[in-house]
């Protein structure tokens, strides 16, 4: 292994990636993309679920004051007030509304009388999660005015209510579970995965493609020499993205970061050796451009965005996939990642993650260079 | 001091096979020191990868050979440390400038920082682009390009160089200035070795092979190979007028094939002792203007077509 000629390979790099605006933009430009997209736009909160209402029972006091409670509630938004079932079809069917509270004619008369009172809910069932989530919201606010009612009911017979269980949640990490907090940083690594092993699995198979490789075997140049000049320009750039990404979600997203940098810097370390080596892996195998990028994309990609608990969370996973998710790198570097952002945790506890990444790294830095020298002859 | 063997580059029964396809078949040559070996052939016939092979680019499939004294299976690295190697593409980087491209090579093969400028100027000077040393490589034109990569791969000042079609796709004057580059180099002492399939340029080397369907069907010096591996002779014949004759010559019994060669015509017969008191006689009986008939010596693209043709009668009777 000789420095003179990894530094004059990953200086040639260099140059090629300040050259090649196509690198260059999804080197740096992605990343700062994806946070924004991810970080504005994918927000996992439900709340304002649109609603149209139908009180059939609009002469009642005792109607109005029930849907005070969705009205003021921040998880509702009241999009109309309507008088036919038409209206409601329409508007759920073209998506204006994804609720509808009916409360027929005799709402206030059964009440009045001590009857159960029924009331209507018609939900959107076509995105069955956020449709489960809106029922359970409206459960809880007629559980909120049953309690009320009762109460009222109690005291207007000279009985005072007995104390009944309450909760009182005390969220630890992320106090408002705002869930840009548990995004960014998968995004984070998500842009690692990303630029790291989409734009390295071009650079050998580039060669390939122009014939340059062939110059270059005929030299003296050696397989970890290569694999080495080329990895050094493009970490320096991962880390250049890590850096915007934290920066990014510090202070404009907000999270916090309660870690230690080190900590990061080692373990982005970790994570950025792995990912590198795998796009190297794949140009080296896959010779075209094309090819390579398809790979990638394939293998790097998906698996990060579907099967790292970035957005999915593991546990709710078939028992099959969550033994493929152990394969995942992303899914140790997510882990580690949340830990060091929300929760200041240090190698102590997550050094089992930390030593997963370490194994990626050398596994397929090895790889890398053994494959390479396969090929070269 | 110089105790290099005065064989350069000595091959034996090397073979090359892609799955069923042979592209070398068995050849053996030994290639001596200082000479302008040329490897000559049609497209396909195995030059390039013969060329690999040597250069440690390809892995044989059996057979043995030394380049520089170093085996060329077990000691590819230090094969690599002594030899300049130039692949039939241009295999520059098109993104680079000309002395990015000098320095990138200048890294690869170690030159110490105090010589790196030297050897640069010496590179630019070569390739003539003392103008152009700033611009990227993929503006310069084809000819410049070539001699750029011949002076990356001398950047090291190799003993031997290897060069896979270096002139294809180059105009005629950079040809000719190209040659007289290798000439000079040979003159320094560098083992040259280039593959071509143009025949003219044959004439250059001291010794070649002819390589065709993988398999060497001539070797020697250009005279060896214009005596011994033409089966059939060539003649001159200077008359007057001769385009109107060419066609009655080329249907004569004794003639196998007649072409006008300038104002002349010279014409491939089995045995020139027999031919040339015949095509006298017919000459004369029809009046022409007879100047001279004579056996000359045959061109190496004759020897060429006369050996491939041969090959392939061997082979059509088996």
């Amino acid at each position: 292994m000789n420095l003179k000629r990894i530094r004059a390979i990953a200086w040639k790099e260099f140059i090629q990636i300040k050259r090649d605006p196509r690198s260059l933009a999804l080197s740096l430009g992605i990343p700062v993309f994806l946070l924004l997209i991810f970080g504005f736009g994918l927000s996992l909160d439900i709340d304002r679920v649109r609603t149209i209402v139908w009180n059939q029972d609009a002469s009642s006091k005792v109607t109005r004051d029930f849907l005070l409670n969705f009205k003021y509630s921040k998880y509702f938004h009241v999009v109309a007030y309507t008088d036919n079932y038409d209206d409601i079809q329409h508007r759920i069917d073209s998506g204006q509304a994804m609720l509808a509270l009916v409360i027929p004619k005799d709402f206030s008369h059964f009440l009045e009388a001590g009857k159960a009172a029924p009331l209507q809910l018609i939900v959107d069932g076509s995105d069955a999660n956020t449709a489960t989530i809106a029922m359970n919201y409206v459960r809880s606010v007629v559980y909120g005015y049953n309690v009320q009612l009762l109460s009222r009911m109690l005291l207007s017979r000279g009985i005072a209510p007995r104390a009944q269980v309450e909760a009182r949640p005390r969220i630890w990490y992320n106090m408002g579970l705002t869930s840009t907090w548990f995004i960014v940083p998968g995004v984070i690594a998500m842009i690692i995965m990303i630029v790291s092993a989409l734009v390295t699995s071009l650079c050998v198979a580039r060669e390939w493609e122009r014939g340059t490789m062939e110059q270059l075997i005929a030299t003296p140049v050696k397989a970890p020499e290569l694999v080495i000049g080329k990895f050094i320009p493009y970490f320096c750039i991962g880390f250049f993205d890590l850096i915007v990404g934290v920066l990014m979600a510090r202070f404009l997203f907000g999270v916090p970061f309660r870690g230690n940098y080190l900590t990061l810097a080692l373990m982005s370390s970790l994570f950025l050796t792995g990912a590198l080596s795998q796009g190297i892996y794949i140009s080296v195998v896959a010779r075209t451009q094309l090819m390579a990028s398809q790979l990638a994309s394939l293998t790097t990609l998906i698996p990060t965005l579907l099967l790292s608990g970035f957005i999915y969370p593991i546990f709710n996973m078939p028992k099959a996939v969550q033994a493929i998710t152990y394969f995942v790198p992303a899914r140790y570097y997510i882990i580690i990642l949340r830990e060091l952002f929300l929760k200041a945790g240090g190698l102590a506890v997550m050094w089992d993650e930390a030593l997963f990444l370490f194994l990626f790294a050398v596994l397929m830095f090895t790889f890398a260079i053994r494959r390479f020298k396969k090929k070269v002859v | 001091m110089n105790n290099a063997p005065e064989i350069a580059v000595s091959v034996r029964e090397l073979e090359k096979r892609f799955g069923d396809f042979t592209a070398v078949n068995k050849v053996t040559f030994d290639v001596r020191q200082g000479e302008i070996f040329g490897f000559l052939g049609p497209n396909g016939a195995g030059k390039s990868t013969t060329i690999r092979m040597l250069c440690g680019i390809y892995a044989p499939t059996s057979g043995s050979g030394t380049v520089g004294g170093f085996d060329i299976i077990r000691e590819q690295n230090l094969i690599k440390e002594h030899i300049g190697y130039m692949s039939q593409k241009f295999s520059l980087y098109d993104d680079l400038t000309v002395e990015e491209n000098i320095d990138f090579y200048s890294g690869i093969y170690k030159i110490p920082a105090q010589e790196r400028q030297a050897r640069k100027e010496e590179v630019i000077r070569l390739a003539n682009l003392e103008d152009f040393r700033h611009r990227p490589t993929k503006i310069i034109s084809g000819g410049w390009k070539q001699r750029l990569a011949l002076g990356c791969a001398l950047i090291h000042h190799p003993q031997m160089l290897f060069l896979d079609e270096p002139t294809s796709g180059v105009d005629p004057i950079t040809r000719a200035n190209f040659w007289a580059i290798i000439k000079d180099l040979a003159g320094k002492g560098v083992t040259i070795f280039v593959t071509t399939h143009y025949m003219d340029e044959a004439e250059n080397c001291n010794r070649m092979v002819l390589i065709y369907h993988g398999t060497i069907i001539a070797m020697g010096t250009p005279e060896e190979m214009k005596t011994k591996f033409m089966k059939s002779d060539v003649v001159e014949i200077v008359l007057a007028e001769a385009q109107n004759w060419i066609d009655d010559l080329g249907r004569l019994d004794v003639i196998k094939e007649a072409a006008l060669f300038g104002s002349n015509i010279h014409a491939v017969v089995y045995e020139a002792e027999k031919a040339i008191p015949a095509i006298t006689a017919y000459l004369s009986g029809r009046g022409a203007e007879v100047g001279e008939i004579r056996k000359i010596m045959p061109s190496l693209e004759d020897v060429f077509v006369s050996a491939i043709e041969n090959y392939d009668k061997a082979h059509e009777k088996s």
